[in-house]
């Protein structure tokens, strides 16, 4: 039971109630809208995210959604759902939002930009749109430089449809297309596209991000809020890499997912710029 | 002396018990409950009543449902040390 007892030791002194009160009275004191530091943004909508429990889809959305209700920006600002788990992301971003056929999110927000120049476009992907299905769409909308931010969710396998090979599944892991771990000499390399992508010239600012951790939390909401603030200066095509986890589909807790990223995929997808204003490129 | 009280109200029914924010409390202050919402997962329940408000909890929550109040509170103001009493007591706390 959960008891409490009075400084005095006194084992008569015992609370229940009491000290539930008291609690209560303390919690009244302070959570109030004005010791309020954090909350869920406005520019989500209060669905319940059909993602699985810990995957970084979730944190991902939440920074997109923060900054563009930072920015006051939410009703010029038009996001592009793709194919893969992603796919209901118009269901949780409450801004306009789209859906494109598989990998040609980039195609559609070029559209958009195109007859919309002043709205803030972003696609949102994962790296069986991105990086398979759509490289023709990514790599030619990057060369155009169109003035877009992409928004790329790298998992390193295929969330939605049950754990298959994508083109940035590590040497070595397993999936149900490479159950004895993905060998390069029938299965070729991991793709770092985020790097390719970087030798463009006509991309701003190429940046790979992950939200495992307080600290990488807090760095990728600020390269989201200047990709958005480029994109307002009509600098060019921003792209952020998230490297994400996927506990379902990785067989491992939320918890364990996170340590695997830590130690597997961040050392093959590193962190940081890759492209931005004032360092030089990976050319 | 000034001291930051901290506190967190969960959404537990958008709560999906993926522990990441207990990970990241430096206090340790949260756990899992032992019962489950209605959509069958365990949630996450405040322990200790240790919050200093930093956020790192909601930072890494994937549902965005983690509240977070912060406040700095002095000491003056602070619900006086209660000793050497028995049988009832009434506090009250002006807002
Ligand atoms: S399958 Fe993987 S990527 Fe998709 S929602 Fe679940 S954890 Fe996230
Ligand atoms: S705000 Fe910080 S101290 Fe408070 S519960 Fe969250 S992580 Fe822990
Ligand atoms: S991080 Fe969010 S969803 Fe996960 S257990 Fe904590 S409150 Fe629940």
């Amino acid at each position: 039971m959960n008891e409490k007892r009075l400084i005095t030791g006194d084992p008569a002194d015992v609370l229940t109630d009491e000290a539930q009160i008291d609690a209560m009275i303390a919690r009244e004191s302070i959570c109030n809208n004005e010791n309020l530091i954090y909350e869920r943004p406005e520019t989500l909508t209060d669905a319940i995210f059909h993602y699985c429990p810990g995957c970084g889809h979730g944190v991902t959305h939440r920074l997109i959604a923060e900054v563009i209700n930072e920015l006051d920006i939410q009703s010029e600002t038009i996001g592009i759902a793709p194919v893969g788990c992603a796919v209901f992301a118009y269901h949780y971003f409450n801004i306009d939002m789209t859906e494109a056929a598989h990998g040609r999110a980039t195609a559609v927000a070029t559209g958009i930009k195109r007859l919309l120049p002043d709205k803030y476009v972003f696609s949102y992907q994962g790296d069986g749109d991105l990086a398979a299905i759509g490289t023709g769409e990514t790599i030619h909308t990057c060369n155009r430089g169109e003035n877009i931010l992409i928004v790329f969710v790298n998992n390193g396998i295929y969330g939605m449809t049950g754990g298959q090979m994508a083109p940035t599944t590590l040497i070595g892991m397993k999936s149900t297309t490479s159950p004895y771990g993905r060998d390069a000499a029938t299965m070729g390399y991991p793709l770092r596209i985020t790097e390719m992508i970087a030798t463009l010239p006509a991309t701003y600012y190429v940046t790979r991000q992950a939200v495992n951790t307080p600290a990488n939390v807090r760095k990728a909401k600020k390269a989201f809020q200047k990709a958005f603030e480029y994109q307002k200066q009509k600098k060019g095509t921003c792209f952020i890499e998230i490297v994400s986890n996927c506990p379902s589909n990785w067989k491992m807790t939320p918890l364990q997912s996170n340590k695997w990223l830590e130690e597997n995929m961040l050392t093959f997808y590193k962190l940081g710029d890759i492209k931005a204003p004032g360092k030089e490129s990976a050319e | 002396m000034a001291k930051v009280k901290g506190d967190i109200v969960v959404d537990i029914e958008k709560c999906k018990g993926c522990e990441l924010c207990a990970q990241a409390c430096p206090q340790d202050a949260l756990e899992l409950s032992r019962q489950v919402n209605s959509k069958g997962y365990l949630y996450i329940v405040k322990i200790e009543d240790n919050c200093t408000g930093c956020t790192n909890c909601s930072l890494v929550c994937p549902e965005g449902v983690i509240k977070v109040y912060r406040k700095t509170v002095d000491n003056k103001e602070h619900i006086a040390t209660i000793s050497d009493v028995k049988g009832d007591i009434k506090v009250t706390v002006a807002s």
